[in-house]
């Protein structure tokens, strides 16, 4: 078959010495870049970008480097999340909701692993994915217009009220508050400055990664001096070793996390945080008796299936048009062309020893982030048995160096100090802060997309609902909110979980 | 190049990456994130003037983003428009945010070095469409200007629309503020959706859509550049269709408004010694650029003109007073 010969060919370009020891240091590279907060994939990949001109790679094995650094980023965000509470980059928000959970029972060891497993069945099948339907499914992505972006986000946000264990109007309204607050800056599709108070510093808006850490890691420095070191509890680190039925019980969740997350990851621009959020709202509707917020495995396992399977396919439409599925891959785009190749329809073509050799990579980047995070999983617990007078500052340190390491402005360090004090507040007053990013991150896109439809239509509001696609969505929409209202006439309403503090 | 001497390159400059650059005098200002145009501008140009000894030392670049280069403008004005060892990275974008009074003052505020090179703008309709020809599309825009929805990778009133609307103008269609203008993150995504049927029109720089050119999934209705472009001799400009429009998105220099005439001179001759070099003309066509030259005092009054120019349409289309 011509699939499997360019696969086998593509093994060949892959398992070239020099570029297994850069799969091998990417991989590494990327699950510590993922782990920090702050450094996430996006700007992982851009800081490596110099170091591949330097050591004068070839386009392939910077490629290879880059790729794996991504995969290993989606693996690494889960860490913190799980340990600390604090996602290392945005598509890891979600497994903040039970992983944090089950690291506070002493499950710490037995969410990593379930979420190392799930990340590499996200992986896998997304890589299986596009192995087999990358230019078939490129050309299904074309047809998905404004309208239809639109009611995937209407989709999005409609399902996020149940996301977390608290009140579900305090949900609704920590995403207004992250929608409000992704409306500051210059409005993209007529260039007029919003909520900027003459500043040009608030011209660009305001960065998730910026809001993320500031609300996250900032508001826990802030709990920890108000709650004073001897009084807090320390987290009981558990089992060092996982258990593989706890394992199991991630694996159906997986499977179905995987293909949300891919189909999120091939639409241009949508994303892995996309990816996550279904995913994981998606389980917990089809799944939930109560336990989802408390620590439950599927609670972990699908929105890091999610996640990783949106990589994956964000990889699509950027190999087989040359557009970019997410910020990462428009980073890898970027420096294609500085290597001198056109990405566009005609790199498979072009190209066949870059792209299959990079297919190629991606699997073996799979089973070398999945050795190398299982038996790592002891060493990483270890970090809850760290003193928290120790921990914590250094967890600031690492905010601050992140921070200052993406945006190069010292306004940013304030408006994340700001956002550490709105996530203090808001904590306070019971509210989950997932929806808060999850509005600054998603809204931006969901608005864009309305009035790029709208302005196709010339203020026509018809227009959203004129598309198959969209009116499908909507449906779905529909049925999931109904199904909801069900449950809960009939009794069956989780009880309110713990916060996600 | 040997594998160790390679090796020693790569470790050196590694360290030159990790560490900072090394103290020098010149300093570029990339008013954007690194990874953009205008970083690749202060870096490429950076590094081959140092290779050519045209500065003593390296060129530092320094990041700074925010408000589309409108912080860097702010910086350059208060803290250093006398620093004559500064140059600032900006484009036919930067201008066109002065123009729509986006920045701290008007472009009388700086000094104007040079452009050493420019990406062509392009007008694309998908190749199954049933307009052929430039013609065809300004003759149905002049019967109903909301026939055909044009879009871009600029918002309303940034240089992809307001190079379509000059073409517009030139037509004779009156009422451009009627026609409808997308915005999409990227001339790419522009293009793929064109491609599946939501938009008719795409106008972006050919640099950012050249994979599609490539594959002739899109059929190029005009390139608005004087000549035709070197890598595309086929495709058609404007002007040899009778609309006398081009449509630069030049790259180029300011200095701070109080740089002495001597260090504006010094710079000028720099950058004009650069873009003669073999090394600048490759390196431009291997990014997609047109090598194109306009500096000193010429270049100032060209950018001033683009101003006047880009404010009278801007005001046309309602996005500025």
């Amino acid at each position: 078959m011509d699939i499997l010969s360019s696969l086998w060919a593509g093994f060949a370009v892959a398992a070239l010495p020099i570029n297994l020891a850069l799969i091998l240091a990417g991989c590494f590279a990327g699950t510590l870049i993922g782990a920090l907060p702050g450094l996430g994939p996006v700007n992982g990949v851009a800081i490596l970008i110099p170091l591949t001109f330097a050591f004068g790679l070839n386009a392939t094995s910077s490629m290879i480097l880059l790729s794996a650094v991504y995969y290993g980023c989606m693996y690494g965000g889960r860490i913190s999340s799980i340990l600390l509470n604090i996602p290392g980059d945005e598509p890891a928000i979600m497994t903040t909701l039970d992983g944090y959970p089950m690291a506070r029972k002493g499950q710490a060891a037995d969410a990593l692993a379930i979420s190392g497993v799930a990340s590499f069945i996200g992986a896998t099948l997304a890589t299986l994915g596009l192995t087999l339907f990358a230019p078939l499914l490129a050309k299904a992505a074309i047809y998905f217009g404004p309208a239809d972006y639109f009611a995937l986000y209407v989709m999005a946000f409609a399902t996020i009220g149940g996301i977390s264990g608290t009140d579900p109007r305090k949900t609704l309204l920590a995403a207004l508050l992250g929608l409000m607050l992704g409306t500051v800056g210059l409005d993209p599709s007529t260039g007029v400055a919003r909520y900027t108070f003459g500043s040009f510093n608030l011209y660009d808006g305001f960065d998730p990664i910026v809001a993320l850490v500031g609300l996250f890691a900032i508001s826990e420095i802030l709990f920890f001096l108000e709650q004073k070191a001897q009084d807090r509890k320390l987290i009981p680190k558990g089992r060092v070793f996982p258990r593989l039925s706890r394992v199991k019980e991630g694996l159906g969740a997986s499977l179905r996390g995987s293909v949300i997350g891919f189909i999120a990851g091939i639409l241009p621009g949508a994303g892995a945080s996309l990816g996550a959020v279904m995913a994981y709202s998606f389980e917990k509707r089809l799944k939930d008796k109560g336990s989802f917020g408390t620590g439950d495995p599927r609670g972990v396992a699908a929105p890091e299936a999610g996640n990783n399977a949106a990589s994956g396919g964000a990889l699509i439409p950027m190999l087989t048009l040359g557009v970019p599925g997410s910020g990462t891959t428009a980073v890898m785009l970027a420096m294609l062309i500085s290597l001198n190749i056109q990405p566009g329809p005609l790199l498979f073509e072009r190209s066949p020893d870059l792209v299959w050799g990079l297919v190629a990579a991606l699997y073996l980047a799979n089973f070398v982030l999945l050795i190398l995070n299982l038996p790592l999983i002891g060493i990483f617990t270890r970090v809850l048995g760290l003193p928290a007078w120790g921990l914590m500052p250094l967890v600031v340190a690492i905010s601050y160096l992140g921070v200052y390491a993406i945006t190069h402005a010292a306004f940013d360090l304030m408006v994340m100090v700001g956002f550490g004090v709105l996530g203090f507040v808001l904590r306070k007053l019971d509210f989950s802060l997932v929806p808060v990013v999850l509005g600054l991150l998603l809204g931006m896109d969901m608005e864009n997309n309305l009035r790029r439809a709208l302005s196709i239509s010339g203020g026509d509001f018809t227009i959203l609902l004129q598309s198959t696609i969209a009116l499908l969505l909507y449906g779905i929409t529909a049925a999931f909110l109904a199904l909801t209202l069900w449950l809960s006439r009939r009794g069956n309403r989780a009880p309110v979980a713990e916060d996600a503090r | 190049m040997s594998w160790k001497l390679k090796g020693l390159r790569a470790a050196s400059v590694a360290v030159a990456v990790l560490i900072a650059a090394p103290v020098s005098a010149a300093e570029c200002i990339a008013p954007a994130d690194p990874g953009g145009g205008w970083d690749f501008t202060c870096r490429e140009v950076g590094r081959l003037l140092a290779e050519q000894g045209l500065v003593d030392g390296n060129v530092q670049v320094t990041n700074m983003p925010g408000g589309v280069g409108a912080v860097a403008y702010a910086n350059v004005a208060g803290k250093r428009a006398d620093d004559g060892d500064l140059i600032v990275a900006t484009s036919t974008v930067g201008v066109t945010q002065i123009a729509q009074g986006k920045y701290p003052g008007g472009t009388d505020q700086m000094r104007w070095l040079g452009m050493l090179g420019a990406d062509v703008g392009v007008i694309a309709m998908a190749k199954n469409s049933d307009i052929q020809t430039l013609d065809d599309l300004m003759a149905k825009l002049k019967e109903d200007p909301t026939s055909v929805v044009t879009s871009g990778s600029s918002g309303a009133g940034g240089w992809d629309h307001i190079r379509l609307l000059l073409l517009a103008q030139a037509a004779g269609i009156d009422d451009i503020d009627q026609i409808r203008w997308v915005q999409f993150d990227g001339g790419g995504p522009a293009v793929t959706q064109m491609m599946g049927g939501q938009v008719g029109v795409v106008s972006t720089d050919l640099g950012e859509i050249r994979g599609f050119v490539e594959s002739g999934d899109i059929r190029v209705l005009a390139v608005l550049a004087d000549e035709p472009v070197s890598a595309f001799p086929d495709l058609p400009t404007a002007k040899s269709q009778g609309y006398d429009v081009t449509g630069y998105n030049w790259r180029g220099f300011y200095t701070g408004g109080e740089v002495s005439d001597e260090d504006y001179a010094e710079w000028v001759d720099r950058l004009k010694t650069l873009y003669e070099s073999e090394a600048w003309q490759e390196t431009a066509k291997a990014s997609g650029l047109e090598p194109v030259w306009r500096g000193g005092d010429e270049f100032a009054s060209y950018v001033t003109e683009q101003e006047q120019q880009m404010a009278e349409i801007s005001r046309q289309i309602g996005v500025i007073q």
